[in-house]
Formats: C-alpha cells, structure tokens, sequence
C-alpha cells in the first residue's frame, strides 16, 4: 500500500465529500418515501418514520399530471436524439478527418467555432423556423434541432484521426467502396467513441430545460424536467410528490450513469484536453 | 494527365462527390439550425418582431438603442437582468476554477477506489437542473429545510438576499464541479511524472512542485476551464427559475431570464433578439479577454519550464526552487 492510501484524513476527507456529494441524492429519494407531514417536519428527519407509497400512488394516477406520458416523451426524444446524434457525426467527422474535399479547412473552422457561441442567441429564430415547420409541442422539436451541434463532429474526428488507417487500406483493396468500408469496416471499430457519444447526448437531451420549456406547451407533449417544474406549481409543499417526480427523473439516468460511468467521464475528459 | 485529375484523395474515396455525402446529413441539420438562425436572429433583432402579428415593422437598430436608453420599456429588466448575470458570474467562477482543481488533485491520488470516488463526486453533475432545483428548493426550505437543520441556523435562503445568491452559488457549485474535476483530472494525468521526480530531487516542497509544475502544466486546462465555466454561468437560469423564481424581487433573474420571458413568452421576439445578441457580444468579449490574458503568460511559462527543465538536468537545484 502506498502513502496516500496509509494517510486517515484522505478518507475521512472522501468519507465527508461522499455524504455532500450523494447526501442530498439520498434524502430526495428518502423523502418521496415519506408523509406530507414527515417531510414538512421540524426539525426535520432523515429516516422515514413511517413509509408509504403515497406520493408514487397519487403521482402515476394523475390525470393532470401524466407522469409517464412524460417519462415516455423524454426517454423517446432523448433515445432518437442520441442515435441521430452519432449517426451524423460520425459521417461528419470521418469526412473530415480521412476525406480530402474543396473548402474542408474553412467548412471545418466554421463549425467548430460554433461550439463557442452561446445557443441563446438560436432561441428566438429557431421558435420561429420550428414554427415554420409545424414542429412546435412535439417531439421532434426536441430531438432535431439540438443534433446540429458542432461537439459530436469534434469529437468523432478527433476519435477518427487516432484510428489507424490499415483496416480501411485493406478493405479497399479487397475492392471496397467508401460507404461499405465506412459502416462494415470503420464504425465497429468506432464502438468506444460511439457508445461515449450516445450516453453524452442522451443524458444532455434527456435533462434540457430551456429549449423544453419554451417549445413544448400541452400537459400531453412535455418531457420529464418540464413536466417537474409543473408539479412543483401543482403541489406546491408537497414535497414527497416533489420529490418522486425527482426521483423518477432521476432513475434512469443514474442507472445508465452507474454502468457506463467510465464512458461518460472518458468523454467528458477528451472535451477538455483536446480542445 | 488533365489539370485537376484525381489525386490521391480520389483514388481513396471514388467520386470527388462522396465528401459531401458523408457530409450532407449534418450540413443540413448545421444550415438549417445554426447557420440560418445565427443571422435570421438578426434580422429579427432588426425589426418590432411580434409573433402575434402577421407583419414586423423594420426598426433598424431600434432595438438596440432602446437597450441603452433609460427611459424605454425594456431598459430596466434587461439591465437588471445582466447585473444579476454578473454578480452570480463574478461570485460563481472562482469557486467552479478553485475547488474542482482541489478535489482532481485529491483523486489524481493513488489509493483503492478512486475511480468508484470519482465516478461518485461527478454523480450530480449527470442530474439535471429541474432535479437538483426541486431537491435543493426542499433542502434549503426555511422552516423544514435540512440544510437550515444542519447549519442550526434560520435562514430564508430562497427569498432574502444576499442568501439566495449564496445558495444559488453554492447549489451551482456543488452540481457542476465534478464536471471541472475531470477535465482537471485528464489534465493532471497529462503532465510527466517526471517533472515531479526531477522538483523532488531538486528538493522541491509539494507547494514548490504545486506552483513550478502543476499550474504550468495545466495552463492550457486552466484556460479552457475558465472560458467554459464564465460562459455557463452566463447561461444560468434553471437554478433560479427553480428554487428562487427570481426573487426575492427579481433580484435572482438572470438575462437569459429576461430574454426567454420577453421573447418566448410575451413574444415581443425582436427586442429579445436584440437582447440575446447583445449578451453575446459580451460574452464574446470576456472570453477573448480570457484567452489573451492567459495565453500570453501561458507561453511565457512553457518557455520557463522548458529552462529550467534544462537546468535542472545541469543540476542547478534553487532554480526550480526559485
């Protein structure tokens, strides 16, 4: 063992920043357990004294609140989201990384600075040109426009670039066309880049809130997030309510986050370093 | 051989065409909602654009003089609106810079474990804002808020000031910096152990190999981590659309704030527009500010690494001790 590890306060440290770090996690899910008059209790408890389905029960048989309408809202956009997502970066990128085009310098330079400019200033004309489209309150509104960011492009270059080139040298000598090489040949060989910007794009979808809240407007149509702060005006204190809706929000992503964390953090790192 | 014959390039691809087709499905997602709007935005910030009416009166830059005339409509929410940006800016990045860097450089540690710590410390960060809004509105609850609990204190922290910017602050903090963490982490695994070996010989103390390895080596990371995180924070609206809605008097409302309510809910879209693009130029100042302020000391540094690296090879100990 080394001297790190020997050291008490390094654990006592990381015991303390586990409990500020995944304390509150906890007592939401604790709460939506408890009461309406636990929850409100002072001082407050932490253990439910007494636990009850109630705010589940009340929550998925609310017919103003269609909780798993939005669940299904938000897990669909979030999913198509995703595959369109690595679907048109990975063309994008290769192209850019192995094809030799007119203008690719300049075409290159000007996507990638968008990834600099601040997406408000796309918020008013994209209402109107969604408007124009007839995508307003549905989901494609969610699931498209948000697919033309520049991050995906950049990063499935940057994977591409580290690729080495033999598979595809030897896949076009055995008489290969580029499309075939390209889905047969290079995107297996894509998968870890591929999966890492799949989970990206599917938890920065499936937690949007600006954009949602603005273009969605029917009970029917809202995804999760949205559809909390909605809660949050129909019950008010009622925080086990509340808190369940946070917790169904939550569940999914969390699980998805415990199984492939070490994508999700690999692709969160290389956004730094290389950029 | 004609001009122009395929080269290289053609005899790997085929056509000359095929670029453009591995290209053309996020060309047209890119024209469509980001090349297009980035100037339809404009022209709309050009015009008294009301989603209501069926035709927009061109204004020129009416708009825009009305941002700096005090005595128009707009002028007080949209300035109140950027001072509330700056204040949750100026107090939130430093912390966001700081302790992020703190906890990479406890888990760039080796000990068992530390990748489970690490996917644990970024947890929060994979929430979004509506969860943490919702779970910090309870906890921070006046009355029955665990937080007010814990401190033993009585705090309104969502409706007196300057409580709600400090909740505000430190709920951003706590769901965003495992976020910065990583990215500092990457960075620290990037810098030469060898550096370390070479300042330890020299007799270099950790705060010596702190200052004359870690933060040159991390310049570059240190950059883009504090270009990002200003412009988060300049972005910032879910928090206080949730746990403060604003208040208390609209002393929490943020610009975007401000833009999204007069553009996307009482549809006045051409002073919105203008609005937007206004807080942009800003933004696009204080970034190139960030750049130029750090890039410059950034190389000075490099090149100072790379001296004393070579002096310390010729085995000259104070230098890097300096």
């Amino acid at each position: 063992m080394n001297r790190a590890a020997r050291n008490p306060f390094l654990w006592l440290l990381l015991l303390l920043l586990s409990v500020v770090f995944l304390g509150p996690l906890v007592v939401m899910t604790l709460t939506s357990f408890k009461t309406t008059g636990e929850s409100q209790a002072v001082p407050p408890t932490i253990w439910p004294g007494e636990w009850t389905s109630r705010a589940y029960d009340v929550l998925l048989s609310s017919p103003d609140n269609p909780v798993l309408r939005w669940f299904a809202n938000s897990m669909i956009a979030a999913t198509a989201h995703a595959l369109l997502v690595v679907l048109v970066a990975s063309m994008a990128g290769y192209a850019f990384a192995r094809m030799e085009f007119k203008g690719k310098g300049a075409l290159f330079a000007v996507v990638l600075s968008t990834m600099f400019v601040p997406g408000f200033i796309f918020l008013m004309p994209n209402f109107l040109i969604l408007d124009s489209f007839g995508w307003l309150d549905t989901l494609l509104a969610i699931v498209v426009p948000g697919a033309a960011g520049a991050f995906g492009v950049f990063f499935m270059r940057q994977f591409f670039l580290s690729l080495p080139k033999e598979y595809e040298e030897s896949a076009r000598i055995d008489g290969a066309g580029p499309f075939t090489t390209f889905f047969r040949v290079v995107l297996p060989n894509a998968m870890p880049a591929m999966v890492t910007l799949l989970v990206l794009s599917f938890l920065t979808n499936w937690n949007d809130f600006v954009w949602p809240l603005y273009v969605l407007f029917n009970d029917t149509s809202l995804t999760l997030p949205i559809g909390l702060t909605k809660l949050q005006g129909a019950y008010t204190i009622d925080y086990p309510i509340i808190m369940a809706g946070a917790v169904i929000a939550s569940l999914p992503v969390l699980l998805l986050y415990a199984f492939v964390q070490r994508y999700v953090i690999d692709g969160v790192a290389s956004s730094g370093v290389k950029g | 051989m004609p001009r122009g014959a395929p080269r290289g390039a053609d005899r790997r691809t085929g056509s000359p065409l095929v670029p453009y087709l591995f290209l053309a499905p996020y060309l047209v997602l890119f024209v469509t909602f980001v090349a297009v709007p980035a100037v339809f935005g404009l022209w709309i910030s050009l015009h008294d654009w009301d989603y209501m009416l069926d035709s927009q009166i061109f204004v020129g830059l009416g708009n825009y003089a009305d941002l700096f005339d005090s005595t128009s409509v707009i002028y007080p929410d949209f300035w109140n609106g950027m001072q509330n940006t700056l204040i949750f800016t100026l107090a939130s990045v430093p912390f966001l810079v700081v302790l992020p860097l703190l906890l990479a450089m406890l888990l760039h540690q080796k000990f068992p474990g530390r990748t489970f710590f690490r996917a644990m410390f970024f947890a929060p960060y994979v929430l979004g804002v509506a969860v943490i809004g919702l779970m910090w509105r309870y906890l921070l609850d006046a009355n029955f808020g665990l937080v007010n609990s814990a401190l033993g204190t009585e705090i309104a922290w969502t409706t007196s000031q300057p409580w709600a910017w400090v909740g505000l602050v430190a709920v951003t903090v706590w769901w965003t910096m495992g976020f910065n963490a990583i990215i500092y982490l990457a960075g620290l695994g990037d810098i030469p152990v060898e550096h370390y070996e070479a300042a330890s010989l020299d007799g270099a103390n950790w705060w010596q190999k702190f200052v004359y390895v870690t933060l040159p080596g991390l310049r570059p990371v240190l950059v883009f981590i504090v270009v990002i995180t200003v412009l988060a924070s300049a972005n910032m609206l879910g928090q206080s659309y949730i746990i403060t809605q604003g208040g208390p008097t609209q002393s929490t409302q943020t610009a975007i704030m401000v833009i999204t309510e007069l553009g996307l809910s009482r549809f006045q879209m051409g002073a919105a527009a203008a609005e937007s693009y206004l807080l942009a130029l800003f933004l696009a100042v204080v970034s190139i500010l960030n750049f130029w302020l750090m890039r410059d000391r950034d190389a000075a540094a490099q090149r100072r690494l790379v001296r004393d690296q070579r002096r310390t090879v010729r085995e000259q100990p104070e230098v890097v001790a300096r």
